[in-house]
């Protein structure tokens, strides 16, 4: 379902990526992997559609709206609660019973009891768990994720993997992470960058 | 249908973030009132109403100017503009929520302001009134355009007065003109046609503004 060939990428004269392949099949699991400044997040970036190579093809197989995407940031409004910045989303993805979806998320990710109170005031691990049901919201069938783990307490980690076991083999996952060693049970691939 | 809901949601979305954030509209009410008030003693008693409408006109400028540089903050903490252009919505509806939210804080900035100045110096006939509103919709138009593109550099302060201000300069004369020539609406229409054909250019290339 992914296929990206000789991905290249460059900011001015600083090659971040070289001829970097990467094929998943439907319902795969890839792991990336590399120190920090290899270009797993230009990667990443490369593969939601956020930036475009400077050479290579890459192609998802997938509508962008079927793409859930997990940056180093939240992509939410602090000045927005939880259910607001979840109900914005739901409306521009179409989400189809969108109020019982985002108190599904929500509860699973165990946000219920805060869904109202602005996100400004949120912890850093729990601004992160609204975003992991940002990203969940639409049902994508290809999940980017960039570091899912960061800023999780264990309860949150815990969370996260439960549902990444869920999901994998039902959907096509490409995760760049730090920690392989909590994902490779799940992995079908592996791409070391750097 | 579904434009107009997207367009709808994401101007509801701002408005809610302005009213609680309260980090644009206030700034822009002190800054216009402040400036009225400033000319008022500046300008000898037996100023003309033409340099009276030329003042009113810069104050008006750089109040859009003031919400405009700050029109794209709540986006780029926490890069929610990414989230925006990763949404299957079509991306000229973003661009077009954000115009209108701005209108809006222009407006209502503009509430206060234009009957300070109808206190202070003259009152507005219906003809400058028009004028302002054309106006308002130019420079909020291509404004948040510009805003978008200042947004993406590192100087957005700097970079959005160098890139806004020469596009003013038709909507100024044409505003300026509706108030003062006796011929005001062909300055209406003048401005009108600045809008039309600004607008549409802003919306159809706002996509490449926000994608890399």
């Amino acid at each position: 379902m992914i296929r990206a060939r000789g991905i290249e990428k460059r900011y001015g004269r600083r090659k971040v990526l070289a001829g970097v392949d990467l094929a998943v099949r439907e319902g795969g699991f890839a792991l990336i992997t590399g120190p920090n400044g290899s270009g797993k997040t230009t990667l990443l970036r490369i593969l939601a559609g956020l930036v475009t190579p400077t050479r290579g093809v890459c192609t998802l197989g997938v509508d962008r709206a079927r793409v859930g995407y997990l940056g180093h940031e939240p992509l939410v409004y602090r000045e927005l609660t939880a259910v607001e910045n979840l109900d914005l989303y739901g409306r521009l993805y179409r989400v189809p019973e969108r109020r019982e979806r985002i108190g599904m998320l929500l509860e699973r990710f165990d946000l219920w009891e805060a869904r109202n109170e602005l996100v400004s005031t949120y912890s850093r691990g729990m601004v992160q768990r609204l975003a992991i049901c940002r990203t969940l919201l639409h049902d994508p069938d290809v999940l980017v994720l960039d570091e899912p783990h960061a800023a999780l307490d264990g309860a949150g980690a815990a969370l996260l993997e439960r549902e990444l076991a869920v999901l994998a083999g039902a959907r096509t996952l490409v995760v760049a992470t730090h920690e392989p060693e909590r994902l490779e049970r799940l992995a079908t691939g592996r791409l070391a960058l750097g | 249908m579904t434009y107009l809901a997207d367009v709808s949601a994401l101007t509801r979305k701002d408005l809610k973030v302005e009213l609680r954030a309260r980090d644009t509209l206030p700034a822009m009410l002190l800054f216009v009132l402040s400036t009225l008030v400033v000319f008022h003693f500046a300008l000898p008693a037996d100023s003309s109403k033409a340099a009276a409408y030329g003042l009113l006109w810069i104050a008006i400028v750089f109040t859009a100017l003031l919400g405009l540089s700050r029109a794209w903050v709540p986006e780029q903490e926490h890069c929610v503009l990414d989230g925006l252009v990763l949404a299957p919505c079509d991306r000229s509806a973003i661009w077009l929520g954000k115009t209108l939210a701005t209108l809006a804080f222009l407006l209502a900035a503009q509430a206060v302001a234009l009957p300070a100045f109808a206190l202070f110096f003259t009152s507005l006939d219906p003809t400058a009134l028009a004028g302002v509103l054309l106006a308002d919709i130019g420079i909020c138009a291509v404004g948040s355009l510009m805003a978008a593109v200042a947004a993406a550099g590192r100087s957005r302060e700097v970079l959005l007065p160098l890139l806004l201000l020469p596009l003013t300069i038709p909507l100024v004369v044409g505003g300026v003109g509706s108030a003062i020539s006796p011929d005001g609406e062909r300055f209406l229409l003048f401005l009108a046609l600045y809008d039309g054909v600004f607008a549409v250019l802003s919306w159809a290339s706002f996509e490449y503004v926000v994608t890399e």
